[in-house]
């Protein structure tokens, strides 16, 4: 079982181009040891869900500096919902006031990360979340 | 007493060398915020220019030191702003409060559906009207955000790109209804797709129907509207985007030599639009580094323009440029210290020539600035114009050893990337194959190890951090109601317009797409039609396409 990679999809919701910030996460996680799909920009809800579903992801992981996030976000948690997809760890970053953080960590977010986060915590605190859940998912089987 | 016989400078030198031979340092290596390695000095052989040939003087080939004879005496740099946000008239209350408070220029920042091409009832475009930009789908729009600002006096700045061309004719169009002639119109219109496709990724069609319409601005211009800027050729966005400042040299010249290009094709002279052309560079906070990238861009456009592309006009030569202080160096924690770091930032531009300046606020990590800290980032240019007296000498590093070396090597490293682009096949194939975009991207994640691993500091990040820290400072909120009333604007102007003449011009549009027709012509009498940014845009991507970026992940 140590040879099961935890699957991510990082993704660009909205108009939004800035993709700096994804694409370094996405090649900091892919370098501890995660398979990670980068959805490229201007996806929509459903087109981020639709991936998600398709790659079996443990994690989706949204970026976004358009300020549109507390439409976005909560519309990626339900397009996932909808497919059954609730189990998915879901993590995201960008620019985010902290009231705006709170709001979305309460509503189904694991945590979000703001500018400055040292990248590897991100890749850790994946893979600590990961772990518990498949350590529940062994035991339960 | 003792007489003390000066030494000469070989054995100073030598001297020197032996005294720094089993000193103790504080780290193995120093490097620039590129991560170029820095001697510990520098003297008159690491500069190796010939001074006439390489720096001249101010005011003349090959303006390494400044496009113009006195530099700030005569005029400072324009003191432009970027600014907007929310709905045209909110946004048109925010210009009047900059100029009031001593602003010179206006730069307008639209949301993201206005910069894909998109009005703010699409679909896609859900939570994001008004949010980074202001919201501006038609000549209502365009009306109402140059609402009592005379537009035959104040200069604008556009930062659009993808559909740069129908803004432009908005705004020709809102001067025509006003009885203006587009003649007395200044200002600049980004209109800088390479670097969209490179960086920051707002287009609109493919690259080959881009750069057509581009040509076609700079076409319609240099005939129509004289004083305005067709391009404002952009390594700001490549800068924030990761690369190196080499690079953002680098790429920003190769896409201004390629529109150039272009326009000769197109068989216009060059020095009828090279003129119009201007530059718009990130000021980071290494400050020498950043100074030489300004200095040798100087150089090498001049060089470019005169033995390249034959111009025969001096200002064909003149490289002209806006700066922004880097965003990507401020920090979401202590954000007061962003203060001190665009301070240093803009010192930089102004020291290396700029012809106007944009200070960011210390709020922007967080969401848009708001009034006061944008009031402190334009009083810090203030300060710098008014208090520290650096702007009454031109090019006033000009013959440090250490700035014209750098100079010297930024000029080098550019010509070696141009010569990798051409080896490439030329700026687009670049594109397409995605070379740009890993080069940039590998940068920006060398660049976050140098943070993370601690060789490079940051205040507050990862040093002199203060743990988790609860922000106080206040946020700049967008108000909830402005999509709502973005649609019920954009649903009167649909019920308010001649639909028939709105039919018609974009048939128009959609003919002009498959012949020679100038379409900058075409989106004026679209925008005089009441039709919309989104239209004229879906009339684009019906006829040119969509544009697929390649995967270099």
């Amino acid at each position: 079982m140590s040879e099961r990679r935890i699957r991510v999809l990082v993704a660009k919701p909205g108009l939004d181009g800035h993709d700096r910030g994804a694409k370094t996460v996405a090649s900091v996680l892919r370098d501890h040891g995660m398979e990670v799909i980068y959805t490229g920009l201007h996806k929509t809800p459903a087109m981020i869900a639709e991936i998600a579903l398709q790659e079996d992801v443990d994690v989706v992981g949204l970026s976004i500096l358009s300020g549109a996030h507390m439409e976005l976000f909560p519309r990626v948690r339900q397009e996932l919902v909808d497919r059954g997809l609730d189990n998915v760890l879901m993590v995201g970053g960008g620019i985010i006031p902290g009231d705006d953080m709170q709001v979305l960590e309460k509503d189904g977010f694991a945590k979000l990360f703001g500018p400055g986060t040292n990248t590897d915590s991100i890749a850790e605190y994946i893979q600590t979340e990961i772990s518990k859940r498949w350590a529940a998912e062994e035991a339960q089987a | 007493m003792t007489e003390t016989k000066p030494i000469s400078v070989p054995q100073g030198r030598q001297a020197w060398e032996a005294a720094l031979e089993g000193g103790k340092l504080r780290d193995s290596e120093f490097t620039s915020l590129s991560g170029s390695t820095l001697e510990v000095v520098y003297g008159p052989e690491d500069a190796c220019g010939d001074p006439a040939e390489d720096l001249g003087w101010p005011g003349q080939f090959p303006f390494t030191r400044g496009v113009h004879p006195s530099m700030y005496r005569g005029r400072l740099w324009t003191m432009r702003q970027f600014a907007g946000f929310g709905t045209a008239r909110e946004t048109n209350e925010r210009f009047k409060f900059l100029l009031d408070h001593g602003q010179t220029g206006l730069s307008v920042a639209f949301d993201f559906p206005t910069l894909m091409g998109r009005d703010g009832d699409d679909e896609m475009c859900r939570g994001e009207v008004g949010q980074v930009g202001v919201a501006i789908s038609s000549i209502a729009d365009m009306e109402q955000l140059f609402e009592g600002i005379p537009m035959d006096e104040v200069s604008t700045s556009m930062t659009i790109n993808g559909p740069a061309p129908v803004l432009l004719a908005f705004y020709i169009a809102c001067a025509e209804r006003r009885g203006l002639d587009p003649a007395v119109l200044r200002g600049t219109v980004q209109n800088d797709i390479l670097k969209e496709y490179q960086a920051q990724h707002a287009w609109l069609v493919p690259p080959e129907p881009a750069l057509r319409m581009i040509t076609d601005v700079m076409e319609y211009c240099a005939e129509h509207v004289p004083k305005w800027n067709t391009i404002s050729i952009s390594g700001y966005h490549i800068r924030e985007a990761g690369s190196t400042a080499a690079q953002e040299l680098a790429f920003t010249l190769a896409n201004g030599l390629e529109y150039v290009r272009r326009g000769i094709e197109r068989g216009m002279d060059v020095d009828s639009f090279a003129p119009r052309l201007s530059f718009f560079f990130d000021s980071h906070l290494d400050f020498f580094e950043e100074i030489a990238k300004f200095r040798a861009a100087r150089r090498i456009w001049a060089r470019k323009l005169r033995e390249e592309f034959g111009a025969k006009d001096p200002r064909s030569w003149m490289l002209r440029f806006h700066t922004q202080t880097a965003g990507v160096s401020l920090t979401a924690q202590q954000p007061e210290n962003n203060i001190v770091r665009t301070a240093y930032e803009a010192l930089a531009a102004v020291l290396g020539g700029t012809q106007s300046l944009h200070t960011n606020s210390m709020d922007e990590t967080l969401s848009l600035p708001t009034e006061k800290a944008v009031k402190i980032a334009l009083r810090t240019q203030q300060i710098i114009a008014e208090e520290t007296e650096v702007v009454h000498v031109a090019d006033p590093l000009g013959g440090s050893y250490y700035v014209e070396a750098l100079t010297d090597k930024m000029e080098r490293e550019a010509e070696a990337y141009f010569d990798e682009i051409e080896r490439r096949g030329g700026v687009v194939p670049s594109i397409d194959s995605g070379y740009f975009q890993k080069e940039i991207h590998d940068s920006a994640l060398s660049y976050q190890r140098a943070v993370e691993s601690g060789r490079k500091k940051v205040v507050g990040v990862n040093c002199y951090s203060e743990g988790e820290e609860s922000l106080e400072i206040e946020l700049h909120r967008i108000r909830p109601e402005v999509e709502a009333e973005a649609l019920k604007g954009l649903a009167s102007l649909r019920a308010d317009r001649n639909a028939p003449r709105a039919t018609a011009a974009l048939d128009e549009i959609r003919t002009a797409c498959n012949s020679t027709a100038n379409l900058l012509e075409a989106f004026i009498t679209a925008a005089h039609a009441d039709c919309t940014l989104g239209e004229i845009s879906q009339v684009l991507r019906d006829e040119f396409g969509d544009y697929i970026e390649p995967k270099i992940l």
